[in-house]
């Protein structure tokens, strides 16, 4: 992103800031705060709400965005986007329905559509890296892209007929409990994503290189070498979320998850993550992805349509970035009346 | 970002600086003149393999295609060259056609009410991104892709599922897409003149040139007292009200309305934009090459018809295209950065 937004952007230096006002202006608060309302809505005026049933279907409704919401976390947060991933999530259903039609073994089609998304994910990086594009005009483009292949390679055809064993892994839980399998996927994922942005070395690059790209090239961080890996990771872990959202309908069609990166944008920026990058925490996105879960769900049960829900969505996304810059100003009014109050001498800035 | 590099390598004064300046103008009317090159070879092949791509009727087809994309191209322009992007184009254009077919079906509006109400509709929604632009201070891209979904949600919410169709609009008003001025359609007129003034604001005027210079530097353009905010809210209004005159053009077009209208459209403004020449982050282009951007898309798209190519494909080499557009931008910027490089050491 220029260099001079991230100027403009209104950043409060970190102050540790023990004030309840302060704390609560905090954005991750707000999203927790959010969370519990939208669960208290939900079981107010649906009964159905709370049962083990519903919070099975919450869960596996947003089971392919948080897969992807868990690199693009690492992406957004290194300062660079990716808007193919929900493309890549259509191309690889298309080739799923492709190779099954032709004859392939399910054993051999799930390896081979990994490595697809992974090449995919690979072009999005090698352009981005070694040709210098900015990744949102890349992305934008692969996200034309990858769907159209998807459209060239199936039509507007649906294809139906998977082995049940895969299905009902699809929609089925785990182990005779509430979880569904695909959300196993989501926490393993989550798992190792957290690990790697929050307790490794690569993590703390990736944080570097989103604060100040330049700053961490004259450190010595291979920049380029781990954001083109970033994009393979981002492209394969779409093609699980590919397998995923094939398994759990049962059904490979081109445009299966179109304008889910919408989605999967949203939750990453409402979990805190900041757009302009080197800011971020993996369990902000998730609390996100829960809000967004449980908030659609409980619409849902109350009637509400599925093109209705994108509202939804797009207004998470608006709040999501109109929010933190509100509550940056409101952090920084409260230091300046706090500091002016109290200690105006030891009051700096 | 150093994509807009054609602008980037400005020299002091002098000779070089004249050196430097023809090198760029070259390459800006190259692109032009390319373009027209491109489509040129295009429809030769096209013709060549299927005489009736050039048939009076597929032209015709082509024309009024690309008058509502080109509409969109021209406002999608004036947000790009400062640095922004306005993705929720497709949303508006969808919402003030629906707009245009209740305001025909259910309160029998004269028509050039109608184009007023859809132009300032549309404008609205722009007033909007341009503020929240303005006001979260984040990328437009974020803020517009939100608006992209919430307008659509919108147009959903208040369709609900309702059609309107050609039987509930005027005939004076539908016979606007078929209509024809000493043989040529009146809605690419309605676009080339569009193209035109704004074309001529943004060359000519302060105004655009202070858009360019936002562009172009947005830290400059504040140092130079540019009033950025005003002018980058003045260009998502403009964004705005073009798409919504497209909402009524595609009424005119179509006849059949649904809250689906327009679903998609971002991407190919986006990429008729950026195969015209526009530089994504900002700076240089102008809405003639986005308008010859928009024609060549169109033309693409016909001619996998008239040659029974899966159409399905027409996806795919959009995508292609705006890849294909910002790789050969950005290898010509590294070969003129490159040279000016050369020429200066040379003078030392």
């Amino acid at each position: 992103m220029s260099d001079a937004r991230t100027a403009a952007a209104p950043e409060a230096p970190a102050v540790p800031d023990k004030s309840l006002l302060a704390r609560l202006a905090r954005w991750e608060t707000v999203t927790v705060l959010l969370l519990i309302a939208s669960i208290l809505y939900g079981t107010a005026t649906s009964e159905d709400f709370l049962t083990g049933g519903n919070l099975n279907s919450i869960l596996s409704d947003v089971a392919e965005i948080a897969i992807m919401a868990m690199p693009l976390t690492l992406i957004i947060v290194a300062a660079e986007i990716d808007l193919s991933i929900a493309s890549v999530l259509g191309l690889t259903s298309a080739l799923m329905g492709s190779l099954w039609n032709h004859g392939w073994a399910m054993e051999l089609i799930v390896p081979t559509v990994l490595i697809v998304g992974a090449l995919c994910g690979a072009v999005n990086g090698v352009l981005v890296t070694r040709l210098g594009l900015p990744s949102l005009a890349v992305t934008i483009g692969t996200l034309g892209l990858y769907r159209g292949l998807a459209y060239v390679m199936l039509g507007d055809q649906a294809v139906a007929d998977f082995p049940s064993q895969f299905t009902d892994w699809g929609f089925g839980s785990f182990a005779g409990t509430q979880i569904p399998n695909p959300t196993i996927v989501f926490v393993v994922l989550a798992v190792i994503f957290g690990l790697v942005l929050h307790r490794s070395g690569i993590g703390r690059s990736i944080f570097a290189m989103g604060a100040n790209e330049e700053a961490a090239r004259f450190s010595g961080l291979r920049v380029k070498r781990v954001k083109l890996w970033l994009f393979v990771i981002a492209g394969m872990v779409s093609a699980v979320a590919g397998l995923v959202f094939t398994f759990r309908f049962a059904s490979a069609r081109a445009d299966n998850g179109a304008g889910l990166e919408l989605s999967v944008v949203a939750v990453v920026l409402l979990g805190g993550v900041s757009i302009f990058g080197g800011k971020g925490n993996l369990l902000g996105v998730i609390v996100a992805v829960l809000l967004l879960g449980t908030l659609r769900n409980a619409l849902t049960l109350n009637d509400v349509s599925a093109e209705v829900l994108t509202i939804v969505t797009g207004s998470l996304l608006l709040l999501s970035v109109l929010g933190p810059s509100v509550t940056a100003r409101v952090r920084e009014a409260l230091r300046r009346g706090h500091g002016a109050e109290a200690q105006p001498s030891t009051s700096t800035q | 970002m150093s994509a807009s590099a054609p602008t980037a390598p400005a020299p002091a004064a002098g000779p070089d600086a004249r050196e430097a300046r023809s090198i760029v103008d070259t390459l800006v009317r190259a692109r032009e003149l390319s373009l027209v090159g491109v489509l040129v070879l295009l429809v030769l092949g096209v013709t060549a393999a299927e005489p009736r791509f050039l048939n009076s009727q597929n032209v015709r087809d082509i024309l009024l295609n690309v008058s509502i994309v080109g509409l969109l191209a021209v406002g999608q322009t004036v947000v790009v060259v400062t640095r922004n992007i306005d993705l929720s184009v497709g949303s508006v254009l969808g919402i003030t056609a629906f707009a245009t077919g209740v305001m025909f079906a259910d309160h029998d509006m004269a028509i050039p009410v109608v184009f007023g109400v859809g132009i300032l509709f549309g404008a609205f929604f722009g007033l909007l991104n341009g503020a929240m632009v303005a006001l979260a201070r984040v990328p437009s891209l974020v803020i517009t892709l939100g608006t992209l979904y919430v307008i659509r949600g919108i147009d959903f919410a208040w369709a609900h599922g309702r059609q309107i169709n050609a039987a509930d609009m005027p005939s004076s008003f539908l016979h606007l897409g078929s209509a024809t001025i000493l043989g040529f359609p009146v809605l690419p007129l309605i676009t080339i003149a569009v193209m035109i003034a704004v074309g001529t604001v943004m060359r000519s005027s302060r105004m655009g040139r202070e858009l360019y210079a936002i562009g172009s530097n947005p830290d400059a353009a504040n140092l130079a007292g540019i009033r950025a905010g005003r002018r980058v809210l003045g260009a998502f209004i403009a964004s705005g009200a073009l798409a919504g005159l497209a909402g009524v053009l595609y009424a005119a077009r179509y006849g059949t309305l649904d809250a689906a209208a327009g679903t998609g459209f971002e991407l190919n403004v986006v990429a008729a934009v950026v195969v015209g020449g526009v530089a994504i982050f900002g700076g240089s282009g102008t809405v003639y090459g986005a308008a010859l951007g928009a024609l060549l898309l169109a033309c693409i798209r016909s001619a996998l018809v008239i040659l029974q190519v899966n159409p399905f494909w027409e996806q795919a080499i959009n995508g292609a295209l705006l890849l294909l557009a910002i790789g050969l931008d950005r290898l010509l910027a590294l070969r003129v950065a490159a040279r000016l490089r050369r020429r200066s050491a040379h003078r030392v």
